[in-house]
This record gives structure tokens, sequence and C-alpha cells, in this order.
């Protein structure tokens, strides 16, 4: 049976629902060392599918690619605890400031560089800017068909993939050949958890940056087990034409951010009393509100 | 050439809502800038669908019609949309932020280099200065957005790249007909010189589109919960309360997260916009994506349990206290004062 080169496109999120006053810089873009940061969701649900399509296809392999800073290697090892077998760290001070085009160009650049691929999978949308664009521009950058809102990967037979795609108002089962890029749904299945022996296997895995910056005591680890190497890519691996990088490869600008202030209005202010309930509907009706 | 153009996206030979939405929004903007309004209407069987477009003001309707351009597949729409695009240079390109709109959207900005904001919940024509380069733009598109979880408002703009895109949610712009009679004209593309047989490389093979059976934009009185309804089970008494008082029920999306309740109730940036008589928000903290989707309704009804939940700004009453408690005297004062 055929084995399949699975790239997941992933990325590591500030956690929106908890943010604090400094979370912003001054131009406007996100002040990331100053939150929390996981694994986006929806990039989740897209390692799902990339493991089950390694369960249905031995031999199938699934890297983890990521954009960010040093830190997002927190989610290449993430992705190997739960069954990634290898990740690459996209990484360079270029890339500051990106919009979702300028994004999209340096992981397809990258992708150019991982060569031979069958599949691309990456979350729907991330939870940081909700824009669910970095997928098909990918796909537009790399000459590749896209599905969208993918749920379920049925099979996969003569060179071409069958999805369930969740639409607003229904499904549609689709086919695309490979290779292709897919985004998946959040309603698909969740991601299995972590695995104890690969936790145990790839605890120790490192960047190069984050070796250097270590107190590692086994560094003949490192040459013994070249699994726990993760390559850390900056520009200067991939082929980029500077300009179409970061803030200037960015057509969208952010013109202004303003915090969210709520202007209070006068509020009736009831109690669950029955006296209260009373009035309160009784004002409904006879304001023709309701009834 | 510079002009505002939608993309229609069609449905069963109908123009989809949010289109005509965007169509209205279209005609404002380009108003302003003195230029046209145009749009584009890709599909099968078409005869006629000019007619549903132009009384939104619409100057120009260029229209693909081959059987193989419905229903919307990615690559062909796309192909056409980009050398319409070049042919034409738009200055500003609208699309419904629907499960189309997000799919096209991305792929021709792409092709195109031009910027795309997505969700943007307002429009407006505006200038920028960028003093580091000494220069002005006049007229830009400033689209506006939540972001960042709802933590902020950005503005984004696109200085250097056309078209600016930006996708818009369903019910956010208002839909007006600007004159039942307004007569443009019609361009018919010879789809064979845009199209190619590689644009049909990925095939639908089954399709099951279901109108939507839950219609809360038409609803007067909606009745939303949010996370701190705690559970799936508790919804149920705002089914209850919508069934006596005549409404629809409505979701925060960390309720919909949460699997309390479908998606296709969900209200906000990322969900449905509703303008209703009474809104209702039981559980629900009111973060500024969530307040996006309802703060336009007439009368909002906040209960919580907590006294400093940011939905209690912009309610016009607020009850503090449990809502297992709460509803039911709702429902049982209602039907007491309406015998």
């Amino acid at each position: 049976m055929k084995a399949f080169k699975v790239i997941v496109l992933a990325k590591q999120v500030p956690d929106t629902r908890n943010v604090g006053k400094d979370a912003m810089k001054a131009d406007g873009t996100i002040n990331r060392a100053a939150l929390s940061a996981i694994f986006n969701p929806e990039d989740l649900n897209a390692l799902e599918q990339a493991l089950r399509i390694k369960e249905n296809f031995p031999g199938t392999t699934v890297t983890i690619l990521t954009m960010g800073p040093g830190r997002a290697a927190e989610i290449i090892r993430e992705g190997m605890f739960r069954g990634a077998d290898d990740g690459i760290l996209l990484t360079d001070r270029a890339f500051a400031g990106s919009d979702t085009l300028a994004t999209s160009y340096a992981i397809s650049q990258a992708l150019k560089k991982v060569k031979d691929y069958d599949i691309i999978i990456a979350g729907r949308q991330a939870i940081d800017g909700d824009t669910a664009q970095v997928g098909p521009q990918v796909a537009e950058k790399l000459a590749l068909p896209q599905v969208t809102y993918v749920e379920e990967v049925q099979k996969i037979e003569k060179g071409k993939i069958f999805v369930k795609r969740r639409l607003e108002r229904g499904v549609e089962l689709v086919s695309c050949p490979l290779p292709m890029v897919m985004t998946v749904n959040g309603s698909a299945p969740n991601c299995r958890a972590r695995n104890a022996k690969l936790i145990m296997k790839y605890k120790h895995a490192k960047t190069v940056t984050e070796l250097q910056n270590s107190n590692e005591d086994y560094l003949h680890l490192y040459n013994d087990r070249p699994y726990l190497n993760i390559p850390e890519w900056t520009v200067s691996d991939i082929e980029v034409d500077h300009a179409e990088l970061g803030l200037s490869g960015s057509p969208t600008k952010v013109k202004a951010v303003e915090n969210v202030v709520l202007q209070a209005k006068e509020a009736k202010v009831l109690s669950p009393s029955d006296d209260d309930m009373d009035t309160l509907m009784r004002e409904l009706i006879e304001s023709h509100t309701i009834g | 050439m510079n002009n505002v153009i939608v993309y229609c996206e069609i449905e069963d030979g109908h123009v989809a809502e949010v289109s005509q939405e965007l169509m209205t929004k279209g005609r404002g903007l380009a108003n302003e800038l003195g230029v046209k309004l145009e749009a584009v209407a890709i599909g099968h069987e078409l005869e006629g669908v000019e007619n549903q477009i132009f009384p939104y003001g619409v100057d120009t309707v260029y229209v693909a019609d081959d059987a193989r351009l419905a229903p919307y597949t990615t690559l062909p729409h796309t192909t056409i949309i980009v050398k319409l695009f070049r042919e034409q240079k738009p200055q500003i390109a609208l699309m419904g932020a629907s499960s189309i709109g997000r799919d096209l959207g991305p792929r021709v900005s792409s092709a195109l280099h031009s910027g795309l904001t997505a969700d943007c919940t307002s429009l407006v024509i505006g200038n920028h200065e960028d003093k580091k380069q000494g220069k002005t733009y006049e007229n830009l598109l400033y689209q506006i957005r939540p972001a960042f979880g709802g933590n902020i408002i950005a503005t984004i703009i696109n200085p250097d790249c056309r078209p600016q895109m930006a996708t818009v949610r369903e019910g956010v712009m208002k839909k007006e007909i600007l004159d039942p009679k307004y007569k443009g004209k019609v361009v018919k593309l010879e789809v064979a010189k845009y199209v190619s047989d590689a644009d049909f490389a990925v095939e639908i093979i089954e399709r099951h589109i279901e109108k939507s059976k839950v219609n809360m934009k038409a609803a007067p009185i909606v009745i939303a919960g949010g996370y701190g309804m705690g559970s799936k089970e508790n919804f149920q008494l705002l089914f209850e309360l919508a069934e006596v008082l005549g409404g629809e029920v409505g979701a925060s999306r960390a309720a919909v997260d949460a699997g309390y309740v479908d998606h296709e109730r969900q209200i906000g940036q990322t969900g449905v916009t509703v303008r209703p008589k009474l809104y209702i928000a039981c559980g629900i903290s009111g973060q500024i994506q969530h307040r996006a989707g309802m703060e336009e309704s007439a009368q909002i009804i906040a209960i919580n349990t907590d006294p400093e939940a940011p939905i209690n700004a912009i309610a016009d009453y607020v009850i503090t206290g449990d809502i297992a408690e709460v509803l039911p005297k709702m429902i049982k004062y209602y039907k007491k004062n309406t015998k």
C-alpha cells in the first residue's frame, strides 16, 4: 500500500481567552511574549486527520511545520507526543509583522524546500486572527488544489483523496487529486491525547537554539538519537525574496487599534425576586416588546 | 477601471442575502468615491440573473455561465475572478464571509498579491498619512474588525495593493433596494477563455445543502445563551422561553464551542448578526465579537450571576441571578400578565 508524506501546518497562538493589558505593542502588532501560548485548536483537528492517514497507510510520515518565535518549538514537541514523526521550526526576525499573505509566502517557500509532500493539512483558522486565509493562500502559492472545511478523510485511492466538507448549510463529499492542501474544521474529531511512550521518547527534542541555551548534560544524546534534533530554518535556509517578507511583504497594514471600552448606559438593575420579575414582564408587554 | 465590485454568491438561481447586502454597501462606497458599482455572477443557467442585481444600483454585471461552474468549486471561480480583476482593475472587491467567500477570497488575494481582511464589521472610506514615507493616501477603504479575541478593534488598510479586498458576514450590512428599475449593463464572459481543464481537478461527488431551519435574523425576540449556561440541558430552558414568547434561540461562540447548541445558532462576528426587538442574553459575558452581532437590538436584557459582566454595560435591564431561577419566573409572569 502506498505511504504518504503529510505536512501539518500548525501555529502556536496566544490564548486569546486570557489577555492582559500589555498584549499589544505600540505599532499595533501583538506582544506575544506577554501571553500564554497554546497549540491552535483547529490545528490539532488537522493533526488528528494526519495521524489517521498515517494509521491507515503504514509508512506514512507526519511532519509539523510551524512558523513563529523560538518557543513555537513547543508545539512541535506537543505534536510529536501525539504521534507526529518530526517537525520544522521556521523562525527569523525577518518574518516579524507578517500579514497572512507574507506568512503564506514564507511557509510556501519552506514547503518548496521540503518537497515531495502529498498532503498538506492545516486547521481552518487560528484563534488569534480568525482569518482562515493562510491555508488557501499557501495552496495558491504552490499551485495546488485546496479543499477547505474538511471534517473527515474518507479514503485515498488512485492518487485521489475523498473528503467530507462541512459547509454553513450542509455537507459536500468531494474528491481531489494529490498533492493537495486541505484545511480542517473544528467540527472534525478532536486530536488524540499524548502518548506516554512518545513523551519519553521526545521530551528532550530541541532546536539548535534551545540546545545552545540549555544546560543539557547529555549532549551526546543528540548525536546518538538524531530524532531529538528539531530542524530550525531561518530565511537563509529557504529561497526568498526579502521584499515579500514581514511588514514589507504585507499588503495589509494596521492603521489603528482601539482598545474596547464599554460605555455604560443606564440599566435597570433587577433581582430574580417575584416582584421584580412580575414588573419586568408587565413593562415588556405594555411597551409591546413582547406579547 | 477603479470601480467597486461585488462577488455574487448564487444558490439555485438566487443571489445570496449576503451578496445583496454587499451590493447595498458597495453602492454607498461607490457613490462616495464617485465610481461605478459592478458585480460578478458565476454559475449556470444565469439567464435573467441581472434582474436580481441591478436594483441594488449595479452599473455593470459580469456573467460567467457554464454547466461546470455550478455548484461552486474553488479553482474555476478563482481563475475567472483573478483574470477579470486583472482586466478591470477594481479598487475595492467585496465578498461574503461565507463558506464560499472565505474559500475564494484568500486564493484570489494570493494570486493578485492584494490585501484581504476577513469578517469586517464596518467599511469606511478615509485617508491615511504615512509619516515615515511622507506620503498621503486618499480615499482608502478602512476595513474595521474586532481582532485578537475581541480585545481590540483594528482598522486595516491596504495602501499600495489593489483591489482592497474584504469579506463581511451575512447580516452585518443592511440590504436596501436602490431603485427597482435601475438599469445597468450585462457583460457576458466567454468562459472558455478564462478557465482550463486543470481548474476542474476537484469534483463534487455528493452535496446536501439544507435551507437553514433557524431564522434568527427575522425573529423579533432572540434568547441567547452563553458558556455560563453550563450545560446542554440548561439550554432547554431557553427553548422553553423562546416557545412561550415566540422567539428564536441563539448562542455565543463559547456556548457553541462547548457543544451546547449547533453552530448555526451562533451570534456574533463569526456567526449571525441580529437586530431583534428584544435580546435576552443568558449567561453571556459579552465579549466584543458577541456584541458585534447583537448590540443593535432595540432592547437588551442581561441575565448573569456576575454583576460585573461586560454585557451589562449595553443592557437595558440587568438581572443578577441564576438562570435556572430567573427563566421559569419570566415564563410564569409572562403567562400571568397576558391572561
